[in-house]
Formats: structure tokens, C-alpha cells, sequence
């Protein structure tokens, strides 16, 4: 309990501590919060469309502001939901298993952060600002380029802006999971949720890029008056497709991956037994970011390809059915024999195994591409698609919240709330989603803002938005819960499920900002359970206790995304009443201060680029005395 | 007080000064993992180019096989081949202690760098006088996009290098500005392999 | 043949799956109630898949229940320490290798069908002209409606698309704004309009099958094109061989404009001259126009693609297409004052072609004879369209 005492900070130098902060742990709790909104926010939009398709021919939602909304659903859920809220776990959680005092790179973790934020606030501006991006979240070249306005800009740059942080976050996993390993912790010895997040991050790596340039041809067709997708002056469209989903298809292993992670640790802690088959589940987790590269056509079957790409395509993404078959028997192998306590964690693992089985048959369905060529962009991809992102990652996400809750505010979740949030999500889920596939099969398309009378849809349709006002009710469930745990705030200790088994539970709660006092010694799988077995209760030090050094906060990186931020709003408007321009945007009225803008955004980050690289930011030593001193107040707490 | 820790004395000096601490070798891995990206970067890139290659509205636009003459793309590629001679014998001179004459290598590495920009442009304007544009067709786009990507790779570079010579001239070397200038030297080294790529698949698979 | 890679002991079990499957959806456009062979191939497949996939689910839930039940701590008791287990060689290897067993079952009629399906050569004879011998249509979308050619008989129409039973039609489908996809759930699997380039296929419609819908299925776009797109429905009207032929016939027999007859009508033929001509052709030729074709519009099965037919909702169409259409590229185009619409809503209502009206032997002749003109019409739309904005 070492700060609640000692300095009651204001509000303002709490707010400025986290613009500036490079902690791990407090980027953590940035994203958190950023992407909980995100989340929410996406929520809203798919409860507009449940309420919209509830009933035939409805016009709660017109056309277009339908298709926005869905846009807007999709890009929100996957880029500024479900990644930063997986980046949160990742950030609160790596550099403490593997025994750092912080990431490799902590001013990159820094403007990773504040990049998705900037990016993300930039997209959601679209909706006050004459209208948010409707050509569905994977934004196919012909309709982007053909949608009238600045919606798609919005998409285009936002995602430009917040994927940039994404992939300078995933390169600075990358690198502190190779380099700032403490002592004894060998790759094989790295905890599940370190190893999912060190093969996501490659993918990161290798994923983004590609979409960074499709993105990058979307903007200068759209803002600069290039014919990338222009197939009267030459261009082609099925570029757009091929670059979305190289990026695309592995993106859904970005996403997964991490919720196998967190759902392995879960797992162990609450059957209080070790993870059933540790090197075959890294080998699958390599062997699923591998082939997660060489499967994207799969979602091109329909595209005309021809026969030889559709079969090679099939095949390969049915091979991705093997390794992903070892995982969910393996987990099954990890509870079989233990003694599983059923928290709110476990409950989501639990539903997590048959539930996105589910997910991952029906993949399996859609790799028979001629079959596909039925399922293919009906409502049957929908269900699939949430059955594995919601089955999967959401359960992920739900449980981690509560699983690394103590971890990250000292606190606990409230339990009963927490399971009755979980039932209501869980049937609310399968309510939703599983009637869904049945409307892909009887011939309901997707991204419909409507359905007609009398083709058998209408009371499929009207269980699914049942389905959804439940997990609409849980999340608020959900967020009660949380207001009532932050205002209650009583703390917690040590350990507190009381049978964690890697190196962050470890340490003392809230954890020290620079985490370690003394870097441990790693002496098996799960080194917090092997110390408890030997007796000791505690991880063993593997350096004397001395001064060690720190990284300086930084409000730069706010001012570098900032810049950016202020930029995209020059390069949107750029290209307004040119006669160079596109349809879409050349009849708008000129904006000629568009061009300072997006001067003056680019010099902002450049300046700030500058300041980096010229002044050099050594960090700062946090002394031993200081470190000791601490020890002993924890050790008088305990008592 | 936390610099003194990075000057290191000419006899303690390490076989590897930019690994050296543990800054360098996070910048090291770290930098590695960021060309690993560049690389898909630029392979989209290419993949980009060759679908287009060709791709023009009408007959009037020129092709690849009558735009591009292989002269100057060979002297490009000589230039920028040489200074990557010249990045690593700077990287030689940096292992050996020997500041004066990284950064004289360093410097000739930016001449030679400039040299390769200035030729780039007067093609670039070369192919406007042509009516070959990044606007006048998917070809030109695409041609703009991929050489201009790492044109623009080529400008970082040179300013990246000649703020670590001008940096580096008051600092000195120590093994935290030799990992700084290992890092740049991989990335040129980066840039140089893409060239080769671009001489090897734009210019000589365009004219043949 | 069909059902080849199927043992007969998963008969019974196929049963009571496609009772179970196709006990909702509707005849003329649920997928699980396939119209023609390459939607039973299709069906097959899946049933085959879910086969599969339906034994793997059940595995894996009866382990986990089994798992869950038998190992919670209520019953093991607060202080029992699990043993804990790195791994089971035996174990790993046999859910390595039935997954593998399986797939490969799974995998083998895929890859078949997907050669079987793909294949569309016979749909052009060996100097790349469309074949007269098969059915081959030039499909066109647009935002948002379909236009539909008959290349070897020169016949155009639109939003209603009139096929033969019984033997396999070929479809050759085209973009002309954005990309749509063209999707018959009955009759098969869809597949996408690009706007890059020609993508072909076939599709089977049964006899028997389009009996029992009353020959009729829905049509589909599957690919989100803009604000109307869930609007961007078709019919399907299958008929015998030799209906076909007389409707192809009927058609192509239409050389002028049909002619109005009662007084309201002929006014309305005037306006329509004046203010819907520039896009809308009367006679069944004109690949490629601005706006669909209307020479057939009469006997058309539905107004704007979904809407039933009669006078009413035509001229609700007519008066604001925005609504009932948002983002369509009628609207705007013309200035009618309510009268009007009436008088061209009568004359459209006029536009039917006379059953029998055509002649078999003419339409024969064009097969083989006046093929090579229509084939240049679907390699340059542009020029159609630019004639069309001349009118």
C-alpha cells in the first residue's frame, strides 16, 4: 500500500502522468480505457442493426446510414476494440512474465498507444462530419471509390494512422520477447500468453505492411488522383481484395492467438494443473501463424480465380483445422484430472471450447469452396465469423478483464456480477448468432439494410435481436461491475486467485512501477509454482539488490500522433473541387487551406521526430535505498 | 552520470560495440523485426507494380519496354552499391574505435546516396517530359508509387545519416552511438537490396 | 454419380439432417433446397461437411463434458493437488491424425468439384465466339439492377432473367459500376461481377424443380454495393426448352417499339420519348444502356426488383425513386409532373410481349448466323453506352 497514503495527486498531474507516462502498465490501463470505449461504442452500432433487422421492411435505419453503421461496426470491433483491448493484456502482462522492467522500446509502447488513440478518434469524427465510411469494414476498391464524400477518407486515414501504431507495438513485442527475458526464462519455458503474443506480433509485422500499402493506393486514388483502382485508366480493383486479405486473414490470428493465450493461463490457474501438452501447444500456436499467410484467397472464392488458386486455397485452410484441433484437445487434456474452480475467468475458458468449436467447423465448411460458393457473403459468414471473433476473442477479452483485473487496479472484480454477466453473454451470444447461419442458408445475404416480407426470414431474424438485447444487458452488467469495484476499492494482495502459477503473480500488488526489485530467477515452466512447490513462497533473486535504470516519460508521442491527427484532415480535404479528382469528391466546394494543414500535421510530427533523435533521452537510475525501502513497507504491510 | 557508463576505454572496447548494452541489442533485434516489415512493405509493393505493369488507358502512353534505358538505372545502381561499400567500412572503423574515420565513410556513404537521389529526380523528370505521370495512368501510378517509396526511403537515410555525423561530431563514439550508427547502417543496407530488386525488376525485366 | 463419395450407412443419418435442414427456407431461394445439379453438388458437399464436423462437435463435447464434471474442485476437494501431466505421445498423435483422416475425406470431392465447376469451355467454340449450340448469357449489374443478354439470339432484358430447364446455362457476368454478385440460392452458389474483367460459370435449373416453385426462383446480389443493395433482387423464370426458344423467338421479334394502344398510353409513349428514351431502350437490343430494358416490361414479375407488379407501385417508382431505391441513378434524371406519370405508367403498363408472336425458324437462323455483331456489343459496353447518351 505504498502510495495511497503518501500523495494525493490532482486530477491534473494524474491526466498529464499518463500523456506522458512510457510505463507498460499504465499503457495498459490506456488502452483498456480506450478500447472499453471502442468497445461500447461498436456495441451500440450492432445493437442499431439488430433493432434495424428485427422486423422486415424496417426503416428505423435508411439505406445508407445502415451501411455506415455497419462500416463503422466492423472497423470499430476489430481495429479499435478487440486489438488494443488485447494490446491492454499484452502490455500488463509480458513484460511481467518473462521478468522485465519494462518493454524494449518503452517511448515506441508510448506512441503505439497514442497512435491507435488519435486514429481511432480521427474515424469516429466521420460521424459528425458529414457522414462515417458505408463500404462495409473490408471497403472493396470498386464501391470506396465510387462512395460519394469523405466517409471512406475517415477509413482510409484513420486505419493509415492506427495501424502504424499497431505495428510499431507489434515490433516492440517482438523485441522484448527475444532480448529482455530475465535469467532461466527460456523460449520453452516462456508462459502460453507471452508465447501467443510473440507469434501474433510477427504476424503484426508481416500483416500490416501489406495492408498499409493497400491503404496507402486507396488514398492516392482517393486524394492525389492515382489510378490504382480506376480500370478506365488502367487500374484494377482486385488488388484492394488481394492486399485486405493478406492482411486480413492474418489478422484474425493477431486476434486469436492472444485469446488462446489468455485462455491457456486460465486454464492451468483454475484446474491447478499445468498445461496439458506445453511444446506441442507452441508448436501448433508457430504452426497457426504460418499458415495464417498462405490461406487469405479463401475469402476470395467467389472473386473468379480460377480453379487451380480456389483448390490450392482450400486445401491450405482446411490444414489450419490440424493444428487448432491440437490446442482445443489439449486444453481439454489440461482440465481433465485437475480440480477446476469454476470464477468468472474459468466460466468464459469453459464456454470458450465448445463454442468456438463451433467457430472452427464452420470454417472448416467453408474451405469446400464450392460449397463457400453458397455461404459466401450470405449470413452463414456472418454467424462463422461471430462465432469465432466473439466465441473466441470477446470470450478471451471478458475473461481476461477479470483474470487480470487484480493485476492491473489491485482490486477484484465483483463475482457474482462477473457470472452473471457471463450467463447473459453467453446465451445471449449463441441466441444471436447460431440462428444465423440457418438465414445464410436459406438465402439471406449479408450486409442487407432490410429484408422483404415472406421469405421466411422474419422470426430467425427477431431471436437473433433477442439474442443481442442480452449481451447488450451483460455488458452493462458488466460495466456496473466495474464502477462499483473502482469505487469501492479494496484491495488486494499477493496472489490473489491463489493459484497463479507464472511470474506475475509473483509480485506485490499494485505492482512497483518498475516491477522487479531484483530481476528473478527462472527455474522451470510456471517459475511462480515451482517456487511454491520447493517451499519457498517466492521467486529467488538473480542479482544483489542495486541502483538500475529507467526510462524518462515523453509527452512527444502524444504531439508526433497529434501531427498526424491534424494532417489527415489536410489530405482529406486535399483533393475537394480539383478537377483531377475522383466523382466522389470532385464537385465539392475547394478547400484551399487544406494544403497548410496538411503542411503544418506533418511538420508538428516531424519537429517532434526531430526533438527524439536530437536530444538524447538517457532515462534515470531509481536507487537502491529507494527500492529497499519499499521492501521493508511491504513486508510491515503484510504483517 | 548514466553517460559515463556508455565510454567505454579504447582497450575495453567491445569486438561488438553496438551490442554492447542492452539498448543495442534491443535496437538491434528490434531493427531487424522492422526491416522484416519493410520487406512485406515493399513486397506488396512490387506484387502492386507488376499487376499494373503496362496497364494504360490507351495506346498513346508509353510502356515500360520505350520508357526506360538501362544506362542510367546501371549507374544508379553502381552508386548506390558503392555506398553501401562505404556504410560498411564506416561499420569497420566504428568496431576499431576509430571515430575520425567512421565518419568520413559515413560521409562519403551520403555523397554517394545524394548522388543517386539526383539522378532519380532527373529521371523522374525526365518521364513528366514523356507524359508518363503518377496521374496519366495505373502504370504510372504504380511506377511512382514503388520507386518513389523508396526514394523517399533514400531521403530518410541521408538525413537520418547526416544528423548522426553532425550528432556524432560532438558526442563522439561510445557504444551508445555506435548502436546508432549500426542501425543505420543496416537500414541502408536494407535500401540497397531493394534497389537491386527495382534494377532487376522494373528497369531490366521492363526493357527485355 | 452425384452422391458417389457417400456410403450408403450415412444415408439414414443424411435423412433426418435434410428433414431437419430444409424443414424452413423456402423452395425458390433456400440453398438446402437445391434446384439443379450444380446446387445438389453443392448441397452434397455441405451435408458431407456438416457430417464431418457434426462427429468432430460431438467429440469434442463430450469430452469437455465430461471433463468438466468429473474434475470440479465441489467434488475433488478443496486440497487436492492435481497431478500435474507434460504431455501423452499416444494421445497427441491419434487427435493429429483423425483430424488429417477427415479432412482428406472432406478435401477430395472439393477439389473435384471445383475443377467440374469451373469448367465453362464449352460455352465458346474454339475461335473464342460464343458458342451457339449452348445457352450462354451476358449478365450486366448495376447499381441496382440486372441486365441480362441473350448474345447468340441479340436479345436484351433486364431485371427478369428467362432460362431453359434442363440443360446447362452458361453465365458470363460483368460490373459496369461497382462490384456486384450474382447469386440464384436455389439454383447454385454465386459468384462475383467484377468490374475488371469477364467471370463465367453455369448454373442447372431442373424441370422438375421449377415446376414445383411455379417455375420461378429469386435472384440475389450478394456483395454490398451501396445503399440500395439489399434491393438489388431478380427473378428467375425457368421454362422448358422450347418455351424458351418461343420467349427468345417472342422476343427478338420485336423490332419496333410495341405500340400504345389505349388514348392515356399513346400520350404516355409521347413523354416517355421526350424524357425516358435517352435511357431506357423499348426494343430488345441495346446491350449496355444507362437504364434497363424495357421491352418486355409489362410481363415482368416486379417494379424496382422488389416490388409487386401493378399501375400503383409503378407509379410511386416513377414519382420517387429515392425512397424506395436510395442512391439509385434514376433520380434527378427527369422532371414529370403527377399526370404524367400516369399516362407513362399506363403506356409502360402496355409494353408486354405477345406470346407466340416470334418465329422459331428466324431465331434458329440467328444462332448460327448473326452471332459474330453480338459478341462485339459485350467486349466494348462503352461504345453502347455512349450511343445511348447521344439519344
Amino acid at each position: 500500500m505504498a502510495q495511497t497514503s503518501a500523495q494525493k495527486k490532482g486530477v491534473g498531474s494524474v491526466i498529464w502522468e499518463y500523456l506522458t507516462t512510457v510505463d507498460h502498465k499504465k499503457i495498459a490501463i490506456l488502452y483498456l480505457i480506450a478500447g472499453g470505449f471502442f468497445f461500447v461504442l461498436g456495441g451500440i452500432e450492432a445493437m442499431l442493426i439488430r433493432i434495424q433487422l428485427a422486423v422486415p421492411n424496417n426503416d428505423f435505419l435508411s439505406a445508407g446510414l445502415f451501411n455506415e453503421v455497419i462500416t463503422m461496426h466492423g472497423t470499430t470491433m476489430i481495429f479499435l476494440a478487440a486489438m488494443p483491448l488485447l494490446f491492454a493484456f499484452m502490455n500488463a502482462t509480458v513484460p511481467l512474465q518473462i521478468g522485465a522492467r519494462d518493454v524494449a522500446f518503452p517511448f515506441l509502447n508510448s506512441l503505439g498507444v497514442w497512435l491507435f488513440i488519435f486514429g481511432g478518434i480521427f474515424l469516429n469524427l466521420s460521424w459528425f462530419m458529414g457522414g462515417a465510411p458505408d463500404a462495409g469494414w473490408t471497403s472493396y476498391a470498386s464501391l470506396s471509390i465510387a462512395s460519394p464524400g469523405h466517409g471512406i477518407d475517415f477509413y482510409a486515414l484513420g486505419l493509415q494512422i492506427s495501424g502504424a501504431g499497431t505495428l510499431i507495438s507489434g515490433i516492440n513485442f517482438v523485441t522484448t520477447i527475444i532480448t529482455m527475458r530475465a535469467p532461466g526464462m527460456t523460449y520453452m519455458r516462456m508462459p502460453l500468453m507471452t508465447w501467443t503474443t510473440l507469434v501474433a506480433s510477427v504476424l503484426i509485422v508481416f500483416a500490416f505492411p501489406p495492408l498499409t500499402i493497400g491503404i496507402f493506393l486507396l488514398m492516392f486514388d482517393r486524394m492525389f488522383g492515382s489510378n490504382f483502382f480506376l480500370v478506365e485508366a488502367g487500374g484494377n480493383t482486385i488488388i484492394w481484395e488481394h492486399l485486405f486479405w493478406i492482411f486480413g486473414h492474418p489478422e484474425v490470428y493477431i486476434l486469436i492467438l492472444p485469446a488462446f493465450g489468455i485462455f491457456s493461463e486460465i486454464f492451468a490457474t483454475f484446474a491447478r494443473k499445468r498445461l496439458f501438452g506445453y511444446s506441442a501447444m507452441v508448436f501448433a500456436t508457430v504452426l497457426i501463424g504460418f499458415y495464417g499467410f498462405m490461406v487469405w484467397a479463401h475469402h476470395m472464392f467467389t472473386v473468379g480465380l480460377g480453379p487451380v488458386a480456389n483448390a490450392i486455397f482450400a486445401v491450405a485452410t482446411m490444414a489450419i483445422a490440424v493444428p487448432t484441433g491440437i490446442k482445443i484437445f489439449n486444453w481439454i487434456a489440461t482440465i481433465w484430472g485437475g480440480s477446476i474452480e469454476f470464477t468468472t475467468p474459468m466460466l468464459y475458458a469453459l464456454a470458450f471450447i465448445p463454442s468456438f468449436t463451433m467457430g472452427g467447423v464452420t470454417g472448416i465448411m467453408q474451405a469446400a469452396a464450392p460449397a463457400d460458393y453458397q455461404y459466401h457473403d450470405s449470413y452463414f459468414i456472418v454467424a462463422h465469423f461471430h462465432y469465432v471473433i466473439v466465441g473466441g476473442v470477446v470470450f478471451a477479452l471478458l475473461a481476461g478483464l477479470h483474470y487480470y483485473w487484480p493485476l492491473m487496479f489491485a482490486t477484484m472484480l465483483n463475482e457474482k456480477l462477473g457470472k452473471i454477466t457471463f450467463w447473459l453473454f453467453f446465451f445471449g451470444f449463441h441466441l444471436t448468432f447460431l440462428i444465423q447461419h440457418f438465414l445464410g442458408l436459406w438465402g439471406m445475404p449479408r450486409r442487407v439494410f432490410t429484408y422483404l416480407d415472406g421469405q421466411g426470414y422474419n422470426a430467425a431474424n427477431m431471436i437473433s435481436t433477442a439474442g443481442a438485447f442480452l449481451m447488450a444487458v451483460a455488458v452493462i452488467v458488466l460495466v456496473v461491475n466495474i464502477i462499483m469495484t473502482i469505487a469501492k476499492n479494496e484491495r488486494v494482495g499477493m496472489d490473489p486467485w491463489g493459484d497463479g502459477r507464472t511470474l506475475e503473480w509473483s509480485l506485490p500488488l499494485p505492482v512497483p512501477y518498475y516491477n522487479f526489485a531484483q530481476i528473478p530467477l527462472i527455474r522451470g515452466l510456471d517459475p511462480y509454482w515451482v517456487e511454491k512447490k520447493e517451499g519457498n513462497g517466492k521467486m529467488l533473486p538473480s542479482e544483489s539488490l542495486t541502483d538500475f535504470h529507467m526510462p524518462n516519460n515523453s509527452i512527444l508521442p502524444v504531439v508526433m500522433s497529434l501531427g498526424l491527427f491534424i494532417a489527415a484532415f489536410g489530405a482529406m480535404f486535399f483533393p475537394d473541387g480539383k478537377d483531377w479528382a475522383i466523382d466522389a469528391v470532385s464537385g465539392l466546394d475547394p478547400k484551399p487551406w487544406a494544403l497548410p494543414v496538411l503542411i503544418i500535421g506533418l511538420g508538428t510530427t516531424f519537429v517532434a521526430m526531430g526533438i527524439r533523435s536530437w536530444k538524447d533521452d538517457l532515462g534515470y537510475y531509481v536507487k537502491k535505498e529507494e527500492v529497499e525501502k519499499d521492501l521493508e513497507e511491504l513486508e510491515r504491510g503484510g504483517k | 552520470m548514466a553517460e559515463m557508463e556508455y565510454n567505454v576505454p579504447t582497450e575495453r572496447w567491445p569486438a561488438h560495440p553496438e551490442t554492447a548494452t542492452q539498448e543495442g541489442k534491443n535496437k538491434f533485434v528490434g531493427f531487424w523485426t522492422f526491416l522484416a516489415g519493410e520487406t512485406a512493405l515493399f513486397a506488396s509493393l512490387f506484387a502492386t507494380y507488376l499487376a499494373l505493369k503496362d496497364s494504360v488507358p490507351s495506346d498513346d502512353h508509353m510502356l515500360a519496354s520505350e520508357l526506360f534505358h538501362l544506362p542510367l538505372a546501371f549507374v544508379m545502381t553502381m552508386l548506390l552499391l558503392t555506398s553501401s561499400l562505404t556504410s560498411v567500412y564506416a561499420i569497420y572503423h566504428m568496431r576499431n574505435n576509430n571515430f575520425q574515420k567512421m565518419q568520413l565513410w559515413l560521409g562519403i556513404t551520403v555523397l554517394l546516396g545524394a548522388g543517386f537521389l539526383a539522378l532519380e529526380i532527373y529521371e523522374f523528370i525526365e518521364y513528366y517530359g514523356y507524359g508518363h505521370t503518377f496521374r496519366s495512368s495505373a502504370f504510372g501510378s504504380a511506377f511512382y508509387f514503388l520507386i518513389g517509396t523508396h526514394g523517399f526511403h533514400v531521403i530518410v537515410g541521408l538525413i537520418w545519416a547526416v544528423l548522426l555525423i553532425l550528432r556524432n561530431a560532438k558526442r563522439g563514439l561510445s557504444v551508445y552511438t555506435a548502436a546508432k550508427v549500426n542501425t543505420f547502417a543496416l537500414y541502408w543496407h536494407f535500401i540497397d537490396v531493394v534497389w537491386v530488386f527495382i534494377f532487376t525488376i522494373v528497369y531490366l525485366l521492363g526493357v527485355l | 454419380m452425384k452422391n458417389h463419395w457417400m456410403k450408403a450407412r450415412w444415408i439414414g443419418l443424411i435423412t433426418v439432417l435434410m428433414v431437419f435442414l430444409s424443414g424452413c427456407g423456402k423452395n425458390h431461394l433456400s440453398t438446402l433446397r437445391p434446384a439443379g445439379e450444380v446446387g445438389q453438388e453443392q448441397f452434397n458437399l455441405m451435408i458431407l461437411s456438416i457430417i464431418i464436423m457434426l462427429f468432430v462437435v460431438a467429440v469434442v463435447t463430450i469430452l469437455f463434458t465430461l471433463a468438466v464434471v468429473r474434475n470440479r474442485r465441489s467434488k475433488r476437494g478443496e486440497d487436492f493437488q492435481p497431478k500435474d501431466v507434460a504431455s501423452n505421445h499416444t494421445l497427441e498423435v491419434i487427435w493429429t491424425a483423425v483430424p488429417i483422416v477427415l479432412l482428406i475425406i472432406l478435401a477430395v470431392p472439393t477439389v473435384y468439384l471445383v475443377f467440374k465447376q469451373a469448367d465453362t469451355s464449352a460455352s465458346v467454340t474454339e475461335d473464342g465466339e460464343v458458342n451457339p449450340e449452348e445457352t450462354v448469357i451476358n449478365v450486366r449489374a448495376y447499381q441496382y439492377w440486372w441486365e441480362f443478354e441473350y448474345p447468340a439470339e441479340g436479345v436484351v432484358t433486364s431485371q427478369d432473367l428467362v432460362v431453359p430447364t434442363d440443360t446447362r446455362v452458361y453465365f458470363n457476368l460483368l460490373g459496369a459500376d461497382v462490384k456486384h454478385s450474382f447469386w440464384i440460392p436455389a439454383a447454385g452458389g454465386k459468384m462475383d461481377t467484377n468490374i475488371d474483367g469477364i467471370n463465367s460459370f453455369y448454373l442447372i435449373f431442373d424441370e422438375d424443380a421449377a415446376e414445383e416453385t411455379d417455375r420461378l426462383f429469386y435472384g440475389k446480389c450478394a456483395e454490398l454495393c451501396g445503399p440500395s443493395h439489399a434491393l438489388m433482387d431478380f427473378k428467375v423464370t425457368a421454362l422448358a426448352e422450347e418455351d424458351y426458344d418461343q420467349w427468345l423467338a417472342d422476343m427478338q421479334a420485336i423490332e419496333e417499339p410495341v405500340q400504345a394502344s389505349s388514348e392515356d398510353a399513346q400520350a404516355g409513349q409521347e413523354i416517355f420519348a421526350d424524357s425516358c428514351m435517352g435511357c431506357h431502350a423499348t426494343t430488345s437490343t441495346g446491350a449496355g444502356a444507362m437504364g434497363p430494358n424495357l421491352t418486355n416490361f409489362a410481363d415482368r414479375e416486379l417494379i424496382a426488383g422488389y416490388l409487386e407488379h401493378n399501375e400503383e407501385n409503378l407509379q410511386e417508382w416513377i414519382r420517387d425513386p429515392e425512397t424506395l431505391k436510395p442512391g439509385n441513378k434514376m433520380t434527378g434524371t427527369y422532371d414529370l409532373t403527377d399526370e404524367e406519370i400516369e399516362l407513362v405508367s399506363a403506356y409502360l403498363m402496355e409494353l408486354s410481349v405477345e406470346e407466340g408472336s416470334g418465329d422459331l425458324e428466324a431465331l434458329e437462323e440467328s444462332r448460327h448466323g448473326g452471332g459474330d455483331g453480338e459478341s462485339e456489343d459485350e467486349e466494348s459496353p462503352e461504345d453502347d453506352e455512349d450511343e445511348e447518351e447521344g439519344n
